[in-house]
């Protein structure tokens, strides 16, 4: 399975990751998308979460196609 | 209920009265309550000069219209406008315009209160800061409750 991976502003620019793709062969967690694609980085106390646009927990499942997008708290208006 | 994300620079006085030319609704909105968010030059006791706005194409709209279609269903409302900056902007630039029409003051108050406190909490925009000897990033909003 593949997935997308997207990350931004302050993440971005800390990781010097914007987006990369996720190949896995059984089911993960966006919890262990994080952890693979951040080479175990420590999760930031912080963190949002969204998969194909919408909000989500550390716990949700993804699966093939999906977009993981990791973001800071939100700062517009 | 239009949502519209712009890379440039807008007049939200002028935004509110041409679409409500548009909306055909005369006599029906007894009610308009218009948020205007500014940019500002100063931030935690510094000087900002300039800033840059970022968001998540997609999960942006999508999040404006999902809380648009809520708040049509907690109050009695005519329509809304939703117009929020991306890109560069200075002191003085308007970030945000929420307006919404409706019958009775109560409605467009209370519609207008829940977008906008929405928005700051969960529309996935992020601020840059440009100060004299730098850039920052906002880290999180003010409580607006």
């Amino acid at each position: 399975m593949v997935i997308q991976v997207r990350f931004f502003a302050s993440l971005r620019e800390r990781l010097e990751l914007s987006d990369c793709s996720l190949a896995f062969e059984e089911s993960i967690t966006v919890e262990q998308v994080w952890s693979k694609v951040t080479n175990k980085e420590p999760l930031p106390a912080n963190l949002l979460c969204a998969v194909n646009m919408e909000y989500v927990s550390l716990q949700q499942a993804v699966k093939a196609g999906d977009e993981v997008a990791f973001f800071p708290p939100v700062t517009g208006g | 209920m239009p949502i519209d994300i712009r890379a440039t620079a807008f007049e939200p006085y002028h935004e509110v009265q041409a679409y409500q030319k548009k909306m055909q609704a005369a006599g029906q909105y007894g009610a308009t309550a218009v948020f205007v968010g500014t940019m500002r030059d100063f931030n935690e006791g510094d000087d900002v000069q300039g800033m840059e706005l970022e968001h998540y194409p997609g999960m942006t709209e999508n999040y404006l219209t999902s809380i648009g279609q809520e708040a049509s269903k907690r109050w009695s409302i005519i329509d809304s406008l939703i117009i929020h900056r991306v890109g560069e902007l200075r002191p003085d630039d308007p970030i945000v315009l929420v307006a919404v029409w409706s019958a009775h003051r109560k409605d467009a108050f209370e519609a207008s209160r829940y977008l906008m406190e929405e928005l700051k909490s969960k529309a996935p925009f992020w601020k840059k800061e440009f100060l004299a000897d730098g850039h920052r990033w906002v880290e999180q909003n003010t409580p607006g409750r």
